[in-house]
């Protein structure tokens, strides 16, 4: 792949993202040397175990950290040509809840208890279209909570958040965070709180409004299922850092990275025969103060004595074309591994 | 004695509303409203359900954390449904629940050696090389390290702390545990270990479960039998295989094709096959007539409003399949419920 001059930029492009918070117990690295790429209309799901910076990567481009005063954030995100990191807090603020929004695993932290529902999404329009009247805005906040499938929304626009189930203030908040046509939507775990019939009906809201909008998502969850469900390309993380990269079909078929193949292996799945045992992980995931040396995820790893010490002095490197890997294995080693040991397994 | 273990019938649990100063109840919701099943001694019963449905309120009447406001529960043969104070001692040790929530299960201020310990003090079981030895090596069982006796809770990891509660419900060598969704707050590779752990100590001594989850995958993976609930009812029950290969209930149909399957390559496949259910759940205070379902039920008829269909075995289907459903789904129908992907509710 050569990037000729001419070439544009990408809609959504992270170069080198870090991340880290000081906080008592020392200084917590919680996004690494982190880069991707996603184009309008397609989704990049996001994967890894809780604690391993997905939350944290989300939040730096949509420059939430700002009011944390022990976040530092260095690299650069830009969004349709517009540099983030360095951008004004006004500049910020501006995009989102406008071009950018962001849903959350829990919808109750993202609404105020004391408004209805509707004013709130009125108020989220009206922010990003200051010239708006009232009764456009609210024509349009209850024209948001049909689409996204509330019953009656005239009615249920009156409502407060806690008076809807927790499918209804899924959607709601999706409402509100869709009302300004967002052109990158991120959704951190939108669905891991609700049941599995009520999951299926966000996400394929979820795929209808891409599709409409042309909205680029990135989708973050802990649940492989949900990102083969929709995602275009794969990010895996472990440790705060990207281990593995692809495009969706590659990265499930043909995984790389021996964390990816402990994620798979963890995982019971209907669409195979039932397994003796499970062949999870071992051990338990690393903190972020104090990652292990060389490769994070050498003292979980059954491969990590292969090749040398090298996994337990020098970090592997992001590499590859499409489908990327940071593992000190060769190729050929992690095909026989994953063909001979992994793959009878899973 | 029969071969079960635990036997219920016609279990119901109403709790009451209540409303004003005199308390005047107005109303009940009907969190378990007549169920029967058998859970046979050695094996894994699966208890699975939307939130709300049920699921806990039968564990914890199973384990009599709560009194049944209806019904039977049976163990050992013996009625043990309104049993209380002195009478329960027994079944205190027979029979342990663990919880979902690692972190609140757990007494903060304890340490993990008095927590564990506590089972054994409370029933005075005799342990010959010692409390603390009896521990240790309780801890050691569920694959924690012996040495982390005197630590406290907030030192532990979830899926640690997972294993504490285990070790905790072990104590006493129950027969019966009522787990309620023990691994859904666990991340997946840690969930994976813990289920091992599960299977394991199954083995080991003799374990009958009783597993409550919402992930259809992991229940599939650990259960013998699986019994379907939907808003405080038992729709459908079944050997494992026979549930997950020919879901009879319209219910069960629906709650399977929704879970995702992680293969990109058959991404199409299984949205064609979803069906998505419209609506919410409806209440439990206010339940529909007739079938539960039937509100959601792309297959109703007239008599789904008015009859209640028992659960019984339908079809060819072997004896131990019970569903609770007037137009069961046959193999191979065509599911005529199944609604293009963007239609709304
Ligand atoms: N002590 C109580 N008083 C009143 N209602 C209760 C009580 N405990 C449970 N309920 C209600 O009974 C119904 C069943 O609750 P239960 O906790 O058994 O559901 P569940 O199937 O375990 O759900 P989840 O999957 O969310 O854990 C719910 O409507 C719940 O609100
Ligand atoms: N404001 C903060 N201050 C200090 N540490 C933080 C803060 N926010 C997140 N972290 C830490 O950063 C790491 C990554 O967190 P997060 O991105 O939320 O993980 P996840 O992958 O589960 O979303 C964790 O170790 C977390 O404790
Ligand atoms: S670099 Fe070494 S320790 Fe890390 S994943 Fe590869 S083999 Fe395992
Ligand atoms: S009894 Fe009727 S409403 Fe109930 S599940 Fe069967 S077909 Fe549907
Ligand atoms: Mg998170
Ligand atoms: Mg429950």
């Amino acid at each position: 792949m050569s990037i000729g001059a001419t070439n544009p930029r990408p809609y959504l492009e992270i170069k080198d993202l870090n991340v880290r918070f000081e906080t008592d117990d020392g200084i917590v690295q919680a996004v690494s040397d982190s880069n991707f790429t996603l184009e309008r209309g397609k989704t990049l799901g996001i994967v890894g175990e809780s604690g391993s910076g997905k939350s944290v990567t989300s939040l730096a481009i949509l420059g939430l950290h700002r009011a944390r005063s022990n976040a530092k954030v260095t690299g650069e995100v830009w969004l349709d040509d517009e540099e983030l990191v360095s951008a004004t807090d006004e500049q910020v603020r501006k995009l989102r809840g406008g071009k950018m929004a962001m849903i959350f695993q829990d919808p109750l932290s993202a609404m105020h208890p004391y408004f209805t529902v509707g004013s709130q999404i009125v108020e989220a329009y009206r922010v990003h279209h200051p010239g708006v009247n009232k009764k456009v805005a609210r024509e349009r906040a209850i024209d948001m909570l049909a689409r996204v499938g509330i019953p009656q929304p005239e009615r249920r626009f009156n409502d407060y958040a806690h008076q809807f189930s927790g499918g209804m203030r899924q959607r709601a908040m999706i409402a509100m965070a869709l009302v300004n046509d967002p052109k990158l939507l991120i959704a951190d775990e939108p669905t891991t709180a609700l049941d599995v019939t009520v999951q299926a009906q966000i996400l394929d809201l979820i795929r209808d409004l891409q599709e409409e909008f042309g909205s680029a998502v990135i989708m973050i969850t802990h649940d492989l299922g949900v990102v083969a469900e929709l995602a275009d390309d794969v990010l895996v993380m472990y440790g705060g850092k990207v281990i593995e990269k692809g495009p969706a079909l590659d990265v499930f078929q043909n995984p790389q990275h021996p964390y990816t193949w402990g994620l798979l292996g963890s995982m019971p799945r209907l669409d195979r025969d039932v397994r003796e045992r499970l062949s999870p992980v071992k051990g338990s995931p690393p903190s972020l103060i104090n990652l292990p040396n060389g490769c994070a995820f050498h003292p979980r790893c059954p491969y990590a004595g292969r090749n040398g010490d090298r996994s337990f002095t020098e970090v592997p490197l992001l590499r590859g074309d499409t489908h990327k890997v940071a593992c000190h294995l060769s190729q050929e080693d992690r095909t026989q591994i994953f063909q001979q040991e992994v793959l009878p397994n899973l | 004695m029969s071969e079960n273990l635990l036997e219920v019938s016609g279990l119901e649990k109403h709790f009451p509303i209540t409303k004003g100063l005199l308390k005047r109840q107005v109303g009940a919701v009907r969190a378990v409203d007549g169920i029967d099943l058998q859970v046979k001694a050695g094996e894994t019963l699966g208890l699975v359900g939307e939130s709300g449905c049920g699921k806990s309120t039968a564990g914890r009447l199973f384990t009599r954390i709560l009194e049944p406001t209806g019904g039977k529960i049976v163990f050992e043969g013996e009625d043990i449904s309104h049993r209380s104070g002195a009478q329960l001692r027994p079944l205190r040790r027979d029979v342990q629940m663990i919880f979902q929530d690692p972190y609140s299960s757990l007494n903060p201020r304890h340490t993990v050696g008095s927590i564990v310990a506590a089972p054994l003090q409370i029933q005075n079981m005799p342990t010959p090389q010692g409390l603390k030895k009896a521990v240790q090596e309780l801890l050691e069982l569920v694959g924690l390290n012996p040495e982390h006796y005197n630590r406290y809770p907030h030192e532990f990891s979830g899926g640690q702390r997972q294993r504490i509660g285990i070790a905790r419900a072990l104590a006493l060598r129950p027969k019966l545990i009522v787990a309620d969704e023990p691994v859904s707050a666990l991340d997946v590779s840690i969930q994976a270990q813990v289920v091992n752990l599960l299977d394991d100590l199954q083995r080991e001594f003799d374990l009958t479960y009783v597993f409550i989850a919402h992930d259809l995958s992991v229940v599939r993976h650990i259960s013998n039998r699986v019994a379907v609930m939907y808003l405080g009812k038992v729709v459908e029950i079944a050997e494992r295989d026979d549930l997950y290969k020919n879901p009879r209930h319209p219910y069960t149909v629906a709650l399977m094709s929704a879970v995702p399957v992680p293969d990109p390559a058959r991404r199409d496949r299984a949205q064609r096959d979803r069906v998505l259910l419209t609506g919410d759940v409806p209440s439990p205070i206010n339940p529909p007539s007739g079938c539960r379902f039937r509100t959601r039920c792309w297959k109703a008829q007239d008599i789904c409003a008015t009859e209640e269909p028992p659960l019984v075995t339908r079809l060819d289907d072997p004896e131990s399949h019970l569903t609770a459903c007037h137009f069961p789904v046959v193999d191979d129908e065509a599911v005529v419920g199944r609604k293009p992907a963007a239609t709304p509710v």
